[in-house]
């Protein structure tokens, strides 16, 4: 089963770290590296902060383009990962690894899939 | 470039054969494996243009061995020039030997102990499939992860630490003692299925770059039924396979929607092998120890035999299913038995069965319990109900296609 990590974190918080952030980093790549050499890495990516974010809405066919996120909330998706592993309880066992996991809350959601059995 | 399907199909049956015969001369597994991929690319690119060589096999083996040796020579001289060269072996009796010194007895051998390798019980099953695909099956990573949607880099981190994991394990390329046989056999013959079912619920359109995994599962049983002809539920799993296959015409609309079984037309089901399965397991089932895939096979001949789905005979498919239970009992199974169970003594009897499910840890709260219940209260005339649970169903469940399918039956019923 695919899983996408959805990793949330908020300013006050990478604020806080301080110093810390360059460990978290640090654990962050070992904790990919690991994955990668297990074959259950499938991708992922850290995303820009929301201050960078543009919503769109099409109405009547016209694009409108607002800054900033969807949703204003403290929280905001930093960034996701998608790994394939046997069972969920190894799902939330990587999950609860990941280093925002500790400060913050991490995510977890099953991707769907292609695939399909009639019934 | 692509190598037209004939050279590929006959590259993918010497695959096993000149990789049971390098690891049979140099041992090294792991390296063997790479070497035979490599060759069966030159062979891909070579043979379509310059035509078939005499000897497949033995050009095969030529043009791995070389490659083993080349690579052995390169890593003696990095060692060489990092280490002192005193330690050194000479490199002379890495040479190939001349590639038809083994006359080829025991070749179908090869494939079955290839098959016991590659499905090691040390491994993970995924790890298992990928491997098995590769190795016996002659697919390339590029091919394999295609076929599971993932990166190739994941697919060919997966396969190279198999390999790992199989040398840390120290087994050697030998059948398995005759104590652990018949568990071994099982691993095999569950890597087999999870191939076929890789393949047959994969609803995508054809594809040309994805392989077709049921065609390869059905390939490597077929082999293996060749070589135990006599083990029942080897026989089982291939009839199992002919006659789910036989079906993958009708189970889906040109867009990739499911249609369920009563409502296929039987007339896009595939002849051949429905004859072909229900041959097999008609004349296996009298003459070996009953076991879950010939069971499972039966079942789905009983459905094969029908020309319309009202004609089912469903006293046997209860009866198969009883039998069922008492051998390999699992909440799948029972889902399956309760539909049917439903179609001879009514829903009510089918709802019954299904509450002994739901205090059962493995399948409460499963997208598919709620299926079938929801089905079976439509048979009851409980639409209301129905519906409630097919939502829920659709809700739960992580497949796409089978999302859209209990929708449709969910609005079917009407709106909220």
């Amino acid at each position: 089963m695919k899983y996408m990590l959805l990793i949330y974190s908020n300013p006050a918080m990478v604020e806080a770290l301080g110093e810390d952030l360059g460990k978290v980093v640090s654990d962050v790549d070992a904790l990919i590296a690991e994955l990668t050499e297990t074959g259950e890495w499938v991708g992922g990516e850290a995303l820009a902060d929301p201050m960078n974010a543009k919503s769109i809405r099409v109405r009547d066919g016209v694009p409108v383009v607002t800054d900033g996120p969807f949703v204003e909330a403290k929280e905001y998706l930093a960034g996701y990962c998608l790994f394939e592993c046997e069972t969920e309880e190894r799902a939330i066992e990587i999950a609860a690894r990941w280093p925002d996991a500790s400060f913050h809350a991490v995510e977890l959601r099953p991707l769907m899939a292609q695939a399909g059995l009639e019934m | 470039m692509r190598p037209d399907r004939g050279v590929e199909d006959l590259l993918r049956e010497y695959a096993p054969q000149a990789l049971g015969a390098l690891v049979r001369r140099y041992g090294q597994f792991d390296a063997c494996e790479d070497a035979v991929q490599e060759a069966l690319l030159a062979a891909a690119m070579q043979w379509p243009s310059q035509g078939m060589p005499d000897n497949p096999r033995a050009w095969l083996v030529t043009v791995a061995s070389r490659r083993l040796t080349d690579q052995w020579r390169s890593e003696d001289a990095r060692r060489r020039r990092e280490v002192s060269a005193a330690a050194l072996a000479p490199t002379d009796e890495l040479v190939a030997p001349a590639p038809d010194d083994d006359t080829g007895a025991g070749r179908g051998d090869d494939t079955l102990t290839l098959l016991f390798l590659c499905c090691h019980p040390a491994l993970s099953p995924a790890s298992q499939v990928a491997l098995t695909l590769r190795a016996v099956g002659g697919l390339t990573t590029a091919q394999i992860a295609h076929a599971f949607l993932v990166p190739e880099t994941t697919m060919a981190q997966r396969i190279s630490r198999a390999k790992q994991r199989i040398k840390s394990t120290g087994s050697s390329f030998r059948m398995p003692p005759a104590g652990e046989l018949g568990d071994r056999l099982r691993v095999v013959l569950h890597v087999l299925y999870l191939i076929f079912n890789e393949g047959y619920t994969a609803t995508s359109g054809p594809d040309l770059q994805r392989p077709e995994l049921t065609v390869e599962a059905i390939r490597l049983t077929r082999a293996v039924h060749r070589l135990l002809p006599e083990d029942g539920e080897v026989a089982g799993l291939l009839a199992l396979m002919l006659l789910t296959d036989a079906r993958r015409p009708a189970r889906t609309r040109p867009d990739g929607t499911l249609i369920p079984l009563a409502e296929q037309d039987r007339g896009l089901w595939r002849a051949e092998p429905i004859r072909e399965g229900i041959e097999l397991i008609t004349h296996t089932l009298p003459r070996s120890m009953l076991g879950p895939y010939q069971l499972q096979a039966a079942i789905a001949a009983v459905h094969a035999e029908a020309p319309r789905a009202e004609d089912t005979d469903w006293p046997q498919i209860v009866a198969l299913y009883n039998l069922l239970a008492r051998v390999a009992p699992n909440p799948m199974v029972t889902l399956n038995h309760a539909v049917a169970v439903a179609m001879v003594r009514g829903p009510e009897a089918g709802l019954e069965l299904l509450a002994s499910l739901d205090r059962d840890e493995r399948v409460a709260g499963h997208h598919r319990l709620d299926a079938v219940r929801a089905h079976l209260l439509e048979m009851a005339g409980d639409r209301d109900a129905a519906r409630a649970l097919y939502w829920v169903a659709s809700r739960r469940t992580t497949s796409w296609p089978e999302q859209r399918y209990l929708e449709t039956r969910a609005a079917r019923l009407g709106a909220q």
